[in-house]
């Protein structure tokens, strides 16, 4: 059994069927990248891994355990952490208080109405800053940040409740190309070292080729490829659905070179 | 069955009226996002300036709908005035600010009719012409009825042409759903809001004017009107205008044959019926949900930050100093002290499930009252001593707060407010309307402490004693996991989903608490008084918690104590003059315009950091 076995996963929009039949599994330890064009369908397929959307039909199973169904946060206390498209943290608290927050999620202390907040798990806090390296602005407040270690930030959020499967909606979405290969590398460090599971869609080639383990090529709601970096780059079908040619392929290795 | 028509056809009269003023606040919302309480105003304006002009025109017909006429249009002018010198400025304002000017509009609006029409009833006269009654089934009804009834339709085809077949109507629909994209077309926007405030005002004084062959001009006639308008425009939905229409069918006839069926509690149906449709459909009846808006917040708020060691030693400061002033200070002004004191632990409490909590509440007078009468009725009918009435009182409250809660924490934004208020109204009518057992207007008397507590001294260090530590428990609690959960949830509700925790629960826990909190400030006060009135419980009470709220500054921990001690003694040094209202309604424009982070958040400006903690680290925006 896989760490998370996806199948039949089904979703229709009025009558645009926004996922089709999706089947995949992931290892644990691996990095799982999901691409595709605008549209096919990646964040639908993620929304309903987390939650958020109600599938149709089909089957997530975590450790043998069905998700479909679940709510965000009971699919959270299974050892499941996320980060979003655009980022959402608190802007009202410190960058360790956020983590903080976890936390106190974590070990179910979000109803204790007297010990000071600041002073709960401020170790553990301070170590995932040192993580994801924002330990020098653990006391900044969060809504002074710049995007980049807000990313960072909400990172470390995610990896608060020691998840199994980190689930990544565009994580480096918004960011300049330099940080996107910082960031990717990070998460890929972070995903060795404590051997946790990642899936991820993203659109920058770049930073998909360099760190997952396996793709996975989505189009009109359905997997046209599963493959690693090579098999991917040379798929003749996925060549054709991005705009013919693989030019966004072609792109990317040239930036590379002249970098 | 000529009966139960005639009573029909009076719902569908009631209905137009309702309606004229309901689709007007329903246009404004959809346009400005303002919850406009001086839409009553309007209202209230139209009937009076309509009583002007009937007698200043010639009389007859062309006079009498030539004034009815002047007077809308006139009312509208006024609406733009507002509209440029003031609500132009709020629009970004957080809405919390937006209503209270609003509410700052309505007491200036009140002390200028007063002083311009007198405080008498003003009656109209009859519509000549339509003077008399039609039989219908032997029935006896009014031909003005008549009138009314194929007036409503005909304003509703009439807005509705005007919405979908202009291009201003068109213009107004797209700023409804994205007004920045429609500015960025290239549309003058504040043009286009001026007008929206113009036909919505001239809707409103229409209203009001068509009343007064119904029903005489009188002052109170504003916050009448506003609270069924509210649940008019919240069960329609708000922004639409056929939602209106359905909305004010529904609840005129309600009050038509509520009162047959239920005479005790017409004052509730409306209310209980807006609550059923909140909870069933959160948009109401033809709403949808909200459209976007971007940039409205202000800055985000500042981390919490404890006490400097400057600030612990004015608290103690400022407590050695209340222990002390029994010493220097005569019987009046110990009382003025206990008041302030209550009113601090209620707008602390207010600021609890606002600031931190993030859900603006339109109706916490209803924790306060439940406390009040909590108490008192324990007293009135199980004989109980002080120290079980005060324990009474935010159980009372608590359990309130528990039941509210429970339906507000579904809904969020502008219909969350609207269904406290209703919460706060339901109490309202309950303690206003069940004479047998809560006295109604009469209210219930000789609630006096226990002996050892009768003396004015004696009972200011017990209530001194009570309110500081609920203050210090408030804040231990917003400093807690808890509050720290709630601010969470208020910042990223997405994020605190996907840190497993439940917001709807942690939002009903902060209810019952902040209830529990109010309710103690209740019991309090129905001591202190000795008495109890339904007036304790209205609209005006909940939003004077809002005014101190704001007053102070809702981001910072200080700002309800500031607000609540400057509120109280501004209104103990101005209801004894004849026109308090102007100054109040004055001062709180004021503050809306000129300091809009409130009196403790303009300190934190100016006060040096050994106070307030703070790092010069600006947020640029």
């Amino acid at each position: 059994m896989s760490l998370l076995d996806v199948t039949n996963l089904c979703k229709s929009f009025g009558g645009v069927r926004a996922v089709n039949d999706v089947n995949f599994s992931l290892e644990k330890g691996e990095m799982l990248a999901l691409i595709g064009p605008n549209g096919a369908g990646k964040t639908t397929c993620f929304n309903m891994l987390n939650g958020q959307l109600k599938a149709d039909r089909g089957s997530v199973s975590f450790q043998g355990q069905e998700l479909l169904g679940m709510n965000p946060r009971d699919i959270w206390r299974l050892g499941i952490g996320r980060t979003f498209q655009i980022t959402a943290t608190f802007a009202s608290m410190t960058v360790r208080e956020n983590v903080q927050m976890a936390l106190i999620s974590h070990h179910r202390k979000v109803f204790s109405l007297w010990n000071r907040a600041t002073n709960s798990y401020a170790q553990e806090a301070n170590s995932l800053l040192q993580q994801v390296g924002m330990e020098h602005q653990a006391d900044r407040a969060c809504g002074v940040l710049a995007y980049g270690d807000l990313k960072r930030l909400e990172l470390a959020i995610a990896l608060a409740h020691g998840p199994q499967l980190l689930l990544m909606d565009e994580p480096t979405a918004g960011m300049a190309p330099q940080e996107r290969i910082t960031l990717m590398e990070l998460v890929a460090s972070i995903a060795k070292s404590s051997n946790v599971s990642v899936l991820f869609t993203e659109h920058d080639m770049d930073v998909v080729f360099a760190h997952s383990d396996r793709l996975m090529v989505l189009n009109r709601g359905e997997i046209i490829a599963t493959g690693t970096a090579d098999e991917i780059r040379s798929n003749e079908v996925v060549k054709e659905v991005y705009l013919g040619g693989g030019s966004t392929f072609d792109t990317g290795e040239k930036e590379k070179t002249s970098a | 069955m000529g009966f139960y028509l005639a009573q029909f056809l009076t719902g569908l009269a009631s209905a137009s009226s309702l309606f004229l003023v309901a689709s007007g606040l329903s246009i404004i919302f959809g346009v400005t996002r303002i919850v406009n309480f001086a839409h009553g105003s309007f209202f209230m304006l139209g009937a009076y300036l309509a009583y002007t002009f009937v007698n200043i025109l010639p009389h007859g017909v062309l006079g009498f709908w030539g004034a009815i006429i002047v007077a809308s249009l006139l009312v509208g002018v006024i609406g733009v005035f507002l509209e440029i010198t003031l609500f132009r400025r709020i629009y970004k304002a957080p809405e919390l600010f937006q209503l209270v000017a609003t509410f700052g509009v309505v007491l200036v609006i009140q002390d200028l009719a007063l002083w311009i029409w007198g405080a008498e009833d003003l009656f109209g006269p009859r519509a000549p012409g339509l003077g008399g009654a039609v039989r219908i089934l032997g029935e006896p009804i009014p031909q003005y009825d008549l009138l009314l009834i194929v007036l409503g339709p005909a304003v509703l085809l009439a807005v509705w042409l005007l919405f979908n077949k202009t291009r201003w109507g068109t213009l107004v629909r797209a700023a409804t759903q994205d007004r920045e994209m429609v500015s960025a077309l290239g549309v003058n926007q504040s043009w286009l809001f001026t007008s929206v405030f113009f036909v919505g005002s001239t809707l409103a004084g229409l209203g009001g004017a068509i009343q007064l062959p119904r029903e005489a001009a009188n002052l109170l006639m504003d916050l009448n009107v506003i609270g069924e308008a509210f649940v008019v425009v919240v069960i329609g939905g708000m922004g639409s205008v056929p939602g209106a229409f359905l909305a004010s069918v529904l609840i005129g006839e309600l009050n038509a044959f509520g009162i047959l069926i239920f005479p005790e509690i017409t004052l509730v149906l409306a209310f209980l019926v807006m609550a059923v449709v909140l909870v069933v459909r959160p948009w109401g009846l033809l709403g949808k949900p909200d459209a976007v808006l971007r940039g409205a917040d202000g800055p985000p708020e500042q981390p919490l930050k404890p006490f400097t060691a400057t600030s612990k030693y004015l608290v103690w400061a400022l407590a050695a100093a209340l222990l002390a002033t029994p010493a220097i200070a005569d019987e009046f002004v110990l009382v003025l002290l206990s008041d302030i004191l209550i009113f601090t632990l209620f707008a602390v409490s207010l600021h609890f499930i606002m600031g931190p909590g993030g859900l603006v509440s339109f109706g916490h007078a209803a924790y306060f009252g439940l406390g009040a009468y909590g108490a008192a009725l324990a007293v009135k009918y199980l004989g109980v001593d002080m120290i079980s009435g005060l324990v009474v009182a935010p159980i009372a409250a608590g359990l309130g707060a528990l039941v509210f809660g429970w339906f507000c924490v579904r809904l969020s934004g502008v219909y969350l407010a609207m269904l406290t208020l209703a919460a706060a109204q339901i109490t309202w009518s309950v303690a206003f309307q069940w004479q047998d057992v809560t006295g109604g207007d009469d209210g219930i008397l000789g609630i006096w402490p226990a002996e050892w507590a009768s003396e004015k001294m004696a009972y200011y260090y017990l209530t001194l004693a009570l309110v500081g530590a609920s203050v210090y428990v408030i804040r231990r609690i917003v400093y807690a996991p808890f509050g720290y959960a709630l601010r969470a949830g208020r910042d990223s509700q997405l994020r605190v989903e996907a840190i497993g925790i439940n917001l709807k629960s942690q939002q009903w826990m902060a209810f019952v608490i902040t209830g529990i909190f109010a309710g103690i400030a209740g019991g309090l006060y129905v001591y202190s008084k000795g008495s109890i009135f339904p007036d304790e419980l209205h609209i005006a009470r909940s939003v004077d918690g809002l005014i101190m709220v704001l007053l102070g500054g809702i981001q910072s921990l200080i700002g309800p104590i500031v607000g609540a001690v400057s509120f109280t003694m501004l209104e103990d040094l101005v209801t004894r003059l004849d026109y308090w209202r102007i100054i109040f309604g004055g001062v709180i424009l004021f503050i809306v315009v000129i300091a809009p982070e409130g009196l403790a958040g303009f300190a934190r400006k100016i006060l040096p950091e050994s106070l307030t903690g703070k790092k010069n680290e600006g947020v640029q925006i």
